[in-house]
């Protein structure tokens, strides 16, 4: 492999008033911001030596990539797992010993043993001019290495063990650059996207689309994470003109139901799940601008876009390859670290274009969070008291055109167990997206002479599941009774 | 929560309670849903993208929107009784 070439100090060449970030206090300048970066890596430096890793779980914005881009700055390695309980914090832990922890009191706080060294980016007055350092009359930071590593990025193996992507800077770098100009964010050099996202810094897509846009393409993020369509709203409004949202199909349907008033908006993002194209148009009609999905996993990073209502063909990113083998496709090139194979069936088209047709059955992905079945399955199984089990992925097939959000289900022979007590350990072990609904208790589990479970099997049971259910909902007494 | 003239009745309660199981598609009756128990994490064990399906029915039903700046948010949310008592207070239909 040829050697990167060696990215750009950060900040570099940028007025020391460009406004990089909008919080509740109002605008944060580039200056202020490597004022913060510098601060923050000092306090890593004197606070946590010996701590090469770190879990940053700031639900701020700002005061992620602060804490993200001191962490490089300290030439710490900052861990993304892909789910926030006790029992990631736990794996983290394993994965990496000397580990200590970033964090804004946030909600995330509550996860946070009492043994991990932690450093609270809340009390250092981040974003305002309270804060210690003095702003800096030319915001330029060091340049870091291209093989540096940045990050690790975690994906749930179906052994049980998170399994790590490592993310060189240099590969970031050019992350950043390929979306930067494949969505066309660039168009002026004075004038950048401001960034509105629905979607969490930790996540691999609101990390490039907001976190990477932000710190190497200068546009401006607004640092808050809005969650009612109001919020959106709210935020939108307060960063300026030209602005992007950056969100899912599920927010994105949830916004335009609302029946709000959006203020303009100059382009759509969306990433997380396909999104149907009736849903795509009424955006564009709604908010008068231009969707465009992207396409990606969390080990290549993004590496396509489209905008389905001009065509349904994904466009791959500059110097992105695809290869096809027996098993499926394979994904090489540009920022990718190495070959990635593919958990989706692609149908590849010329010039770089190819189709999503499906996924493996064996991947979940559920609101942008991803994991397979065999891990589920993995944890469900540790449980004590749980003597067979299985999770299973209803067909979504209904709910492709609406946004909906099709739910997992659990077939589970525990019969010292109630349902709650195994919803509770459950809670524990895995994130709260992916807790089945309906938790079906059996006697046992249908499996076949091989030890298998057959699918039709499971569905049959779900399905008789979902008739007693509307049965007994449907039986005199249990009915709504009219006003 | 802000001062309030009108109560939450049993019938918002049992309304509302009717409006989270059909929106959630819950396998439960509304009586089931108790009205004091948390609706997040232990109790009725929904997370946020339930809480954003109950914010949608919610504006729709009684004309007004949720906000996370709200100083009441936690509050709002923390039981059947509560979301109703809010939405006592806010409904503009």
């Amino acid at each position: 492999m040829s050697a990167e070439p060696a990215p750009p100090p950060l900040l570099a060449g940028l007025p020391a008033q460009t406004r990089l970030a909008f919080t509740a206090r109002g605008a944060v300048s580039a200056a202020r911001f490597a004022a913060d970066v510098r601060q923050v890596a000092e306090r890593i430096e004197a606070t946590m030596p010996g701590c090469r890793h770190v879990l940053n779980i700031c639900s701020d914005r700002y005061r992620f990539i602060v804490g993200f881009a001191a962490a490089l700055l300290a030439d710490r390695i900052s861990l993304l797992p892909s789910s926030q309980t006790g029992e990631t914090v736990r794996q983290m832990r394993d994965f990496a010993p000397d580990l200590f922890c970033i964090e804004d009191g946030g909600e995330s706080t509550i996860l946070i043993p009492p043994d991990l060294p932690a450093l609270n980016l809340a009390t250092l007055g981040l974003g305002t001019d309270t804060a210690d350092g003095k702003e800096e009359a030319e915001p330029l930071l060091p340049a870091m290495p291209a093989e540096q590593i940045a990050a690790y990025v975690f994906t749930s193996g179906s052994t049980g063990m998170p399994i790590p992507h490592r993310k060189t800077w240099g590969r970031l770098v050019r992350n950043a650059a390929a979306a930067i100009e494949q969505l066309e964010l660039a168009s002026s050099p004075t004038t950048r996207t401001a960034i509105v996202a629905t979607v969490p810094p930790q996540h691999m897509y609101g990390f490039e689309s907001s976190v990477l846009l932000n710190l190497l393409g200068h546009c401006p993020i607004w640092s808050g994470r809005p969650f009612y369509p109001a919020d959106i709203v709210a935020a939108l409004a307060a960063v300026p003109r030209p602005r992007m949202l950056v969100t899912t199909p599920f927010h994105l349907r949830t916004l335009l139901d609302a029946g709000v008033e959006i203020p303009p908006v100059d382009r759509i993002l969306s990433a997380t799940a396909p999104l149907p194209a009736t849903l795509a148009e009424q955006a564009e009609a709604a908010l008068g601008a231009p969707v465009h999905e992207i396409y990606g996993c969390t080990e290549t990073g993004q590496i396509a876009t489209r905008r389905i209502t001009q065509s349904p063909l994904w466009s791959l990113m500059r110097d992105i390859q695809l290869r096809a083998d027996d098993d499926g496709v394979i994904a090489s090139g540009g920022h990718i670290e190495g070959e990635i194979r593919l958990g989706d069936i692609i149908e590849q088209h010329p010039e770089g274009r190819f189709l999503l047709l499906g996924r493996h059955t064996d991947l979940i992905n559920i609101a942008g969070k991803r994991t397979t079945l065999g891990y589920l399955n993995q944890q469900l199984l540790a449980i004590a008291g749980v003597e067979d089990g299985c999770f299973y992925m209803p067909d979504d097939s209904k709910t492709d055109q609406s946004a909906q959000i099709t739910r997992l289900c659990a077939i589970v022979a525990a019969p010292g167990l109630s349902r709650s007590t195994l919803l509770a350990a459950l809670r524990q072990r895995i994130d709260a997206i992916f807790l089945p609904r309906p938790l079906i208790l059996v006697e046992r589990l249908p499996r076949n002479s091989t030890g298998k479970l057959p699918r039709t099997a499971l569905t049959a049971i779900v399905a008789e599941h979902a008739a007693q259910a509307h049965a007994s909902a449907a039986m005199p007494g249990a009915a709504p009774a009219e006003p | 929560m802000t001062l309030s003239n009108t109560p939450a009745t049993p019938e918002l309660m049992r309304e509302l309670a009717e409006l989270v199981v059909t929106a959630l598609n819950l396998e439960m009756s509304p009586e089931e849903i108790e009205a004091d128990a948390p609706l997040y994490g232990e109790g009725l064990g929904l997370d946020s993208i339930d809480i954003l399906e109950i914010a949608l029915v919610v504006s729709k039903r009684y004309g007004f929107q949720l906000r996370s700046d709200d100083k009441d948010n936690v509050v709002i949310f923390s039981s059947l009784r509560h979301l109703a008592q809010h939405i006592a207070d806010n409904r503009t239909q």
